[in-house]
This record gives structure tokens, C-alpha cells and sequence, in this order.
């Protein structure tokens, strides 16, 4: 169970928030308190894709991204007591289910899932090689469902520790500060791997990005 | 600045996290070296690829699955 004690956000600014919480979201938060489930249930429903989503992102395992929603809905409920509204309610619980997901990873992998820092040298050569030209709107060359597989694939490709850091901070959108609190990183650790995570998938995708290339 | 020094700063360029000196500096750099703008360019649209994918419905047994473990276990915990 994550601590509650989440630091103060700041948003993240390359693009407006898409999950902007609706204004009864307190309302509900506060009946599910009291014991209500029907105001839990309505919470479920509007967080169970992308809690779904999460935990796919970070296991990479059907059976185990359920298991985790559902164990992160309940652990949710059973400490909703600690939530203490002065976070979104949505960044508490994916802290909750990034966990979960976490545990999950971990147990599959035991031997490979590692978020201790630190674990690159700052030496490394990160300038990436044989850059090629993407073209104008790569992203509009491919279908949706095409797109979703594309993202899936590439994003299981690379290793926990920073696909972690960029489901949370880049997908999710929680802060810097949420995002090292919620992994028991420091702000630095997280930065520096976000920038490798992107750099990782940058290279990933350029094989299907680039002009004439995989499709 | 040189290519990997600006690498190095790329997120938090992209961010939006930088004082103003660096920044032009970085944006300095573009103007002679077209691989370091390709390369943010190409990681503002991974970023962005994967903010645009909106998660998708859960398949109908998936939620019922769902929706019914937790209001079975919601009803045991509050017996
Ligand atoms: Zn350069």
C-alpha cells in the first residue's frame, strides 16, 4: 500500500491535462467513504479503462492487468479512509494500481524488475544514431487499432524501470514529484529515466515512423 | 553546447522545465544541427502518440468480471 502523503503537482506542460476530474467526483469520493458502494461502483466505472490500461502497460499480461485492477479497486475501497482529497482522487489510485501491477511484473519476472537507483552511470552515449526523417504526420499513416498494437508492442520492448516512470509521468500524467513518490524514486532517478524511456521508445518506433518504413 | 549536452536537456525542454538562456541556446543549436531537431521532434511525437491513444471500452465480460468480484467482495468485507 503506497503511503497517501502525496507532495504538492505541478502540471505537466506539454499538453492540457485529459483527465480533468469531474466536479462530483468529491461528492462520490466522499459517500464511498461513508460506505456507500454504489458511489464506489459509479468511480469504478469511470476509471476502470484507464486503470485497465495502466496496469496492460506495465505488465504486458492480460490475466495480470485484471487481477490487478480488480485488486486495486478493492485495496482502493478498503483505504479510501487515508485518501485525503488533497490529491485527485485518479493520482491515488494509480499509485494504488501501478503498484499492484508492479507486484504482479515482479512475480513473473523475478529476477529482472528492479526500480532500485541507481542503475546507468551518467557516461552513457545518449545522442541516438543513424537518425532518419519521419516524414510529415507519421501518426496519421496508421489506423487506430493498428496504432494501439504498435504502442503496445513497442512499449513492452523496453524494461521496467523506465517503462514505469513513462506510463506514469507521460501516459498518466502525474508529476515529477507524485510520479518519484508514488516508486519510491527520488525527482532526479525519475528524470533521468523518463528521458531514457523516451529516447528507448523515440528509437523504437522509428522503424515504423520512418519514411517507407515497416507497415 | 554540443549534441549530447542538449540530449541531455531534451526532456526538460520538452517539459518546458529550462531558463530561458539554455533554451535558446538549444533552439541555437537546432538552426546548425538538423539530427538533434529531428530527435526532439520525433520524442514530442512518441509523447504524443501514446497521450492521443484513449483507452478503449473493456470488453463486456471483462467489466461484468469486474463489476461483479467487487461487489461480491464488497458485500462479504461489509458483512
Ligand atoms: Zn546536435
Amino acid at each position: 500500500m503506497p503511503s497517501p502523503n502525496i507532495l504538492l503537482s505541478t502540471p505537466n506542460p506539454h499538453k492540457l491535462p485529459s483527465t480533468v476530474a469531474r466536479e462530483d467526483e468529491h461528492l462520490l469520493v466522499a459517500a464511498a467513504k461513508k460506505g456507500d458502494t454504489a458511489a464506489f461502483e459509479e468511480l469504478v466505472s469511470r476509471y476502470e479503462r484507464k486503470i485497465f490500461r495502466l496496469t496492460m502497460n506495465i505488465t504486458g499480461n492480460r490475466e495480470d492487468a485484471e487481477d490487478a485492477m480488480q485488486d486495486a479497486f478493492l485495496k482502493s475501497y478498503a483505504h479510501l479512509k487515508n485518501f485525503q482529497g488533497d490529491s485527485r482522487f485518479y493520482t491515488w489510485l494509480v499509485r494504488i494500481a501501478a503498484n499492484e501491477a508492479l507486484m504482479r511484473l515482479r512475480k513473473r519476472r523475478p529476477n529482472q524488475v528492479s526500480l532500485d537507483e541507481p542503475i546507468k552511470g551518467e557516461e552513457e552515449d545518449l545522442m541516438p544514431r543513424e537518425i532518419q526523417d519521419w516524414g510529415p504526420g507519421p501518426d496519421q499513416r496508421f489506423a487506430q487499432t493498428e496504432m494501439r498494437e504498435i504502442l503496445s508492442s513497442v512499449i513492452e520492448q523496453i524494461e521496467p524501470e523506465y517503462r514505469m516512470v513513462f506510463v506514469l509521468r507521460d501516459i498518466e500524467e502525474l508529476s515529477t514529484e507524485d510520479t518519484a513518490s508514488a516508486l519510491g524514486l527520488s525527482v532526479p532517478a525519475v528524470k533521468s529515466r523518463l528521458l531514457r524511456a523516451r529516447l528507448k521508445l523515440r528509437q523504437k518506433l522509428d522503424r515504423y515512423f520512418k519514411q517507407g518504413g515497416a507497415n | 553546447m554540443n549534441c549530447d549536452e542538449v540530449i541531455r536537456e531534451l526532456s526538460n525542454f520538452i517539459d518546458g522545465e529550462l531558463d530561458a538562456a539554455t533554451k535558446h541556446e538549444i533552439e541555437s543549436h537546432f538552426v546548425e544541427c538538423h539530427e538533434c531537431k529531428l530527435v526532439v521532434d520525433q520524442t514530442k511525437m512518441t509523447i504524443k502518440v501514446f497521450c492521443d491513444c484513449e483507452p478503449v471500452e473493456l470488453p463486456g465480460d471483462l467489466r461484468n468480471r469486474l463489476h461483479e468480484g467487487l461487489r461480491r467482495k464488497l458485500r462479504e468485507a461489509t458483512q
